[in-house]
């Protein structure tokens, strides 16, 4: 007995792929943009469960790893502490539609006309056979990006590095009035540069009840 | 069974497989529950006689019972959501916090065979997992409406991030060691006594992870996202009752979880330290056990970092550290050597 002639793993994709859909749909739709960064959260977890059912295990957990655990929390970050104008950011809503619809329709038609079923249907790609139990993704993965695309692998490698220098170069700024601490100069504090030691002479206090006539004498 | 074997049809083995996967599940998850609430009671006890206190001792023998009561006190309480929060989030943070640091431990062997998952990519599959667990702290934060809340979110979600990158390249160096991401194979790497574990020839890189695993965890020294002087109890602080407790728990899984890997990846697992004595699962939990002592001790000894030192030491300390010692051993691997760090 099986549903509709589904396997079991047609049943996980399908589920996978409408959890998918759903949060890809409710990150464009929805209005709070936290929620819209947690859907994005919610599809990257989905698309990286499809991933493990193509095999990919190496990009799907990549996928959690990088995008969820630090893109996405990096997001989240600046977007909870934004003050966001929801009424604001509807407000040309209608202004903006008569350009929007059909760029926006011309490049529906275009993933349509690429991604349809004319370049990717069951007859154009085969699905790959299946490997081996001992077969590791992560393995292969790595010795073609060390072998075979070194060269790519180190250009994108180098982009990177300057693109981490240029952020940094463009945002560092040393303010003024803000105080720190140098703690290699904090360690090397000596007692001699804090501490003095004075030698004073004794001095004997003098008796309470005759404290007034001393001073009186005194003055 | 044969008429549920009719009713699956095809099914039948995905679901079997499914089934005995939950039992497997509950296998693991059951005594990790019972871990977590003894080792708030061993917190509390080594803590106490630390500072010549004999801490709690009157709920049972020895205050045996004392989880016990604290869970039931807990689970009776009201918890309240308050009324400017987000309900929806606000409910789901304690979720999110606890459920990576459960999910991680499908891939840690317990022993040779004893793993729910074994996949080569375990490695990976863990550091995901952690880094996942940041979201737990951020949304509780971030629904809570409150202004304590919110900053012990960002501290905690900035300094979770930062200490992730050290802990990661701390990693790196064991893969290059083991030649593998699967955690069953690195432990299988490791044998042949205490010199082969991996602690001796990564040491700069196994204090990095130990200390950054104190810092990923939230936990004292480095624990200012719930830092009471300043900010009462940071992210958590609008919770109550089990969803406090929740929040709770989570923290000490993910202590007993990074003990795990900390004890799989630098000192041999399972593995006993000399060769005349059999390999037991006793000898993970001594170690295991030794590093959660060392998580109390450091509680107990250390006063708690600066914000700004914290990121110091994350960002200008650690991370240097661990990549000047994965370039050093890449290094000595192409020499004579390189027996030394395999």
């Amino acid at each position: 007995m099986t549903f509709f002639g589904l396997h079991f793993q047609d049943i996980v994709f399908y589920a996978l792929a409408a959890v998918l859909l759903y949060a890809a749909l409710s990150v464009i739709t929805t209005r709070n943009p936290v929620y819209a960064a947690l859907y994005l959260v919610l599809a990257f977890f989905t698309a990286a469960g499809i991933w493990l059912l193509l095999e990919a295990e190496f990009l799907a957990i990549t996928l959690v790893l990088v995008y969820v655990g630090a893109v996405m929390v990096l997001f989240l970050f600046v977007v909870m502490m934004l003050d966001i104008n929801l009424d604001k950011l509807r407000e040309g809503f209608w202004n903006a539609l008569p350009i929007a619809l059909p760029v926006g329709g011309l490049m529906a038609v275009e993933m349509v006309m690429i991604v349809g079923v004319r370049n990717f249907g069951y007859d154009k790609v085969v699905a790959p056979p299946a490997h081996p139990a001992d077969y590791s993704n992560t393995a292969e993965l790595g010795r073609v990006l060390y072998t075979d695309y070194l060269l790519p692998f180190e250009l994108a490698s180098v982009v990177l590095l300057v693109a981490i220098v240029a952020a940094i170069a463009l945002t560092l700024r040393s303010r003024k009035e803000s105080k720190s601490m140098d703690p290699s100069k904090q360690v090397l504090v000596k007692k001699a540069d804090r501490l003095r030691i004075m030698k004073m002479d004794a001095v004997v206090e003098v008796a309470a009840d005759t404290s007034s006539a001393t001073t009186k004498e005194a003055s | 069974m044969e008429w549920l074997a009719n009713l699956f049809g095809s099914y039948w083995p995905a679901v079997q497989l499914t089934v005995w996967t939950l039992i497997k599940i509950v296998l693991i998850v059951a005594p990790l529950m019972g871990a977590v609430a003894y080792l708030t009671l061993a917190e509390r006890k080594v803590i106490g006689y630390m500072q010549v206190r004999i801490g709690p001792n009157r709920v049972g023998y020895f205050g045996l019972l004392q989880p016990i009561a604290d869970g039931l006190k807990l689970l009776f309480k009201e918890i309240i959501v308050p009324t400017a929060s987000n309900k929806t989030l606000f409910l789901l943070g304690p979720v999110l916090a606890i459920a990576p640091a459960f999910a991680a431990w499908a891939v840690v062997p317990f022993d040779m065979n004893m793993v729910l998952a074994n996949v080569d990519a375990g490695l990976l599959y863990i550091l995901a997992m952690t880094s996942v667990a940041v979201y737990g702290v951020i949304i509780a934060g971030w629904a809570s409406n409150s202004k304590y809340a919110f900053l012990g979110a960002l501290r905690s979600a900035a300094q979770i991030v930062s200490y992730e990158i050290a802990m990661g390249f701390s990693l790196v160096g064991v893969l290059m060691c083991a030649n593998t991401l699967n955690l069953g194979k690195i432990v299988m790497g490791q044998s042949g006594g205490l010199f082969h574990w991996y602690f001796l020839p990564l040491f700069p890189l196994f204090i990095v992870y130990f200390i950054s695993a104190v810092a990923e965890t939230n936990r004292a020294p480095f624990d200012v996202a719930e830092g009471e002087s300043e900010i009462v109890a940071g992210f958590h602080v609008e919770y109550s009752g089990m969803a406090f407790a929740v929040f709770f728990l989570a923290e000490y899984a993910n202590m007993i979880l990074v003990s795990m890997l900390a004890a799989l990846m630098f000192l041999g697992g399972w593995l006993s330290p000399v060769t005349f004595i059999p390999d037991s699962f006793l000898w993970l939990l001594a170690k295991v056990g030794f590093l959660l002592f060392l998580f109390l001790w450091f509680r107990a000894t250390f006063p708690r970092y600066r914000y700004d030192q914290i990121m110091r030491l994350g960002w200008k300390v650690f991370i240097p550290i661990t990549i000047v010692w994965i370039v050093f051993v890449g290094g000595m691997m192409q020499t004579p050597w390189a027996y030394l760090f395999h």
